[in-house]
């Protein structure tokens, strides 16, 4: 019973991380583009036409 | 103010001005080199400072001066290798400002239906004692803060209805989640053995995701006219009676004033060429791009366009009293009789809340007489409300509506609202105009097999060193052929005359042919170019505008749906009677904007659902007017704005498919409505028999959304 003390707020805790995350990446726009950010990561910036 | 002084003031408002920015659609972007060649190469154009790509939504937003126009943006992204078609529609910030708060509503009631669902399946498989005591006031501690705000949404908007004396969804809604939590504190504070946390945050969870797709589906009202009525110029030269000039704002001109309008000008009023001659794009009133020569006598529009030579022109009509004026009034009480229709779930929804208030009501009323006191029989009730909970119901438009929608945006149809959709299954007859919806609206090559094989390449070499339209559509109707070109020397583009070159010595030209030349066939009035390729010979290419390819097809496939077509046209009866004659349908040309809207009018009058196509300036009111409404990515801004669906691309095999495609979409949606009813009809005798706990509330409502998403999902294949 005692590990509950513990194991729920930790679980509570990072629930609600995950929802401060999820806030964050809707702040941040991370859900305008998300086809376009797979295929961004394989521009090579250095390699300029 | 002087001519120079009113010629800084024109400038300084169209270059002086913040950059602008415009959205183009680019459907033919695959992968991640599209996207760094247009960022990278497109900032390189002439009066671009900035270009990004959302790959998603196959949509590039261009950062420009606002003095370039969109054929200028759109040859850009020729040069550099793409297909482009400018977008009007609200902008994407607009949209995301009323879907964020309810994004942000969904996501807190997820995060605390979950953690609460967590505590409370410990509940269901045996804790007990205080352990569950524990739990319960945990739950509590989690969702009352939640329900608070996530259920905002449904709460704000079931209190304005019952300030205005009527009910809607959110009623029973609220009722249910607020009845669901007290009740729940309650059995918290007495340490109950049913708390109901979990199935009011589910309730919000499931319906707020609802909501979320049916936000992202409503399209933001533009009816149009306002880009209509930005047409015309903001003012003009007038003429004083000592012969002097003065540039005056639209609003100060007068009837009877006499302008000077000057080549390359938009006329600011109505009015009467009192002297001069010139050729006009009178587009705005018969949506003809082809110039029309108008003389001494001749009545023009304001929104005219003067292409040649100076005019004297005098005013017949101002500001309201303008032809233009009058299109826009049209426009904007078409678009307000469009809104008169509900949507299909706001038509359930009236339905939904009085059963849902009766059923309730009378189970309390049937516990209380059969003495089972006040607690269990309020506990029925809130069963009552969270098990007919609209979950499904709310999910099954919107799911269905969005899945096809994203698939509709892949074969290049953008659908600008829902209920277009829905608008777009009942559509039974089929009204087209011609230039620029049946035909392309561009001149293109014919009879390019004139010229002997040898020397296609010389022609295509010529061609690509002219932007002129003819030049360019010869280019394309080569390159169509297989043609490649062949290096040429000396080569001179002189405006108004043509391209001329030498190749291997001899002289070579694209050129304006002479009258001479065109005696030939007289009274054929189409634009003709003509090339001397060294031969010694001449050879004329005319150009015409074409049928759109597939046109034949899609509306044989049209009348097979059900949906037999007719043109509707500004241009000569003649025109159009040969367009309607290759194509086997009835035409009618000739038509006012006003006509045009009166036809579809009657249409509905006479319990028709008419489905409007079309491009130009003169269709705006006619297609705010129609039932539902089309528009290629070619059109006018305001065609596009006025449209409830955009096809991109030259085919018109698109207008078959989005009818399949909204077809199947609505089938769907009844599936998913008899789905919700049928789990109502075994759900609710069992809610009112008091025989639902909160695990059997749990399971039937995740079931029932569930089934429904997944029955929307099949919609992915449907679009063919």
């Amino acid at each position: 019973m005692n590990g509950l003390l513990i194991l729920i707020p930790a679980a509570l805790l990072l629930g609600l991380g995950g929802l401060v995350a999820f806030f964050w990446t809707l702040r941040a726009g991370q859900y305008d583009d998300p086809d376009g950010a797979a295929m961004r990561i394989l521009i090579d910036e250095d390699e300029l036409p | 103010m002087s001519l120079a002084a009113a010629l800084t003031a024109t400038d300084e408002r169209d270059l002086g001005a913040a950059p602008v920015e415009t959205r183009f659609a680019v459907p033919d972007m695959h992968c991640a080199g599209c996207i760094a060649k247009i960022e990278r190469l497109l900032p390189g154009q002439p009066g671009i400072s900035g270009a990004r790509v959302n790959f998603s939504s196959r949509t590039v937003v261009v950062n420009h001066d606002a003095a370039l126009a969109e054929p200028d943006l759109i040859r850009a992204f020729d040069t550099i290798g793409f297909a482009a078609q400018a977008l009007h529609s609200a902008a994407a910030g607009q949209r995301n400002q009323s879907l964020a708060p309810l994004i942000r509503a969904l996501a807190v009631a997820a995060f605390a239906s979950m953690n609460v669902m967590l505590l409370t399946v410990s509940v269901w498989s045996g804790a007990d004692g205080s352990s569950r005591h524990l739990f319960h006031w945990i739950s509590a501690a989690i969702a009352i803060p939640c329900v608070a705000y996530a259920g905002r949404p449904f709460f704000v908007s079931a209190l304005k209805a019952v300030r205005a004396g009527t009910t809607n969804m959110d009623v029973p809604i609220s009722i249910g989640v607020l009845l669901a939590t007290l009740m729940s504190v309650y059995e918290t504070i007495v340490d109950g053995q049913h708390v109901w946390f979990d199935g009011a945050l589910t309730l919000l969870a499931f319906l707020l995701a609802g909501r979320v797709l049916d936000e992202m589906m409503r399209g933001r009202a533009a009816s149009g006219a306002e880009a209509l009525v930005r047409r015309t110029a903001t003012g003009a030269m007038r003429l004083a009676a000592d012969g002097t000039s003065q540039w005056v704002a639209a609003d100060d001109l007068a009837v009877g004033d006499r302008l000077m309008i000057a080549a390359g000008e938009r006329l600011a009023a109505d009015g009467v060429i009192a002297q001069g001659r010139s050729r006009f794009d009178l587009s705005l009133l018969t949506g003809e791009s082809a110039p029309v020569t108008l003389g001494e006598g001749a009545m023009a529009a304001a929104g005219t366009l003067n292409l040649d030579a100076p005019v004297t022109l005098r005013v017949t009509a101002v500001g309201e009293a303008r032809a233009i004026a009058e299109i826009a009034r049209l426009m904007d009480s078409a678009s307000q009789t469009k809104s008169h229709y509900v949507r299909l779930a706001d038509r359930l929804s009236r339905l939904y809340a009085p059963v849902v208030h009766t059923l309730a009501a009378v189970s309390f009323a049937g516990w209380m007489i059969g003495g089972a006191g006040w607690h269990q029989s309020i506990l029925v009730a809130i069963a009552v409300l969270i098990i007919t909970c609209p979950c499904a119901l709310g999910l099954a438009v919107p799911v269905a509506q969005v899945v096809v929608s994203g698939t509709m945006m892949g074969k290049g149809l953008l659908v600008k609202d829902g209920s277009a959709l829905e608008r777009l299954a009942q559509a039974d007859t089929l009204l087209l105009d011609k230039t620029g919806t049946l035909t392309l609206g561009r001149p293109v090559a014919a009879g390019i097999a004139a010229i002997p094989v040898a020397q296609r390449p010389i022609a295509l070499a010529l061609a690509t060193a002219s932007r002129h339209p003819l030049a360019t559509a010869l280019r394309q109707a080569l390159e169509g052929a297989g043609v490649a070109a062949v290096p040429l020397d000396n080569l001179a583009e002189t405006p108004g005359v043509g391209v001329s070159a030498r190749h291997e010595g001899r002289q070579v030209a694209m050129r304006r042919p002479s009258p001479a030349e065109l005696v030939g066939d007289r009274g054929d009035d189409r634009a003709a170019v003509a090339l001397d390729l060294g031969d010694g010979a001449t050879i004329i290419i005319r150009f015409a505008d074409a049928l759109r390819p597939d046109a034949g097809e899609a509306l044989a496939q049209l009348h097979a749906l059900g949906l037999p077509a007719r043109i509707m046209s500004g241009d000569r009866a003649d025109a159009v009677a040969a367009v309607a004659d290759q194509l086997g349908i009835d035409g009618t040309g000739d038509m006012q904007p006003a006509d045009k809207m009166a036809v579809l009018e009657g249409e509905i009058a006479a319990g028709r659902h008419p489905l409007m196509v079309g491009d130009g300036l003169n269709d705006g009111p006619a297609l705010a007017a129609a039932h539902v409404s089309m528009a290629p990515a070619s059109a006018s801004d305001v065609g596009q704005q006025a449209a409830d669906i955009v096809f991109l691309g030259d085919s018109l095999l698109g207008l078959p498919r989005a009818i399949r495609a909204a077809r199947a979409t609505m089938r769907v949606v009844r599936e998913n409505l008899g789905l919700a009813i049928i789990y109502n009809i075994f759900a609710v005798p069992l809610a009112m028999a008091g025989l639902v706990t909160p695990l059997i509330a749990a399971v039937a409502m995740s079931s029932s959304s569930l089934i429904v998403i997944g029955n929307s999902m099949r919609l992915r294949w449907a679009v063919k």
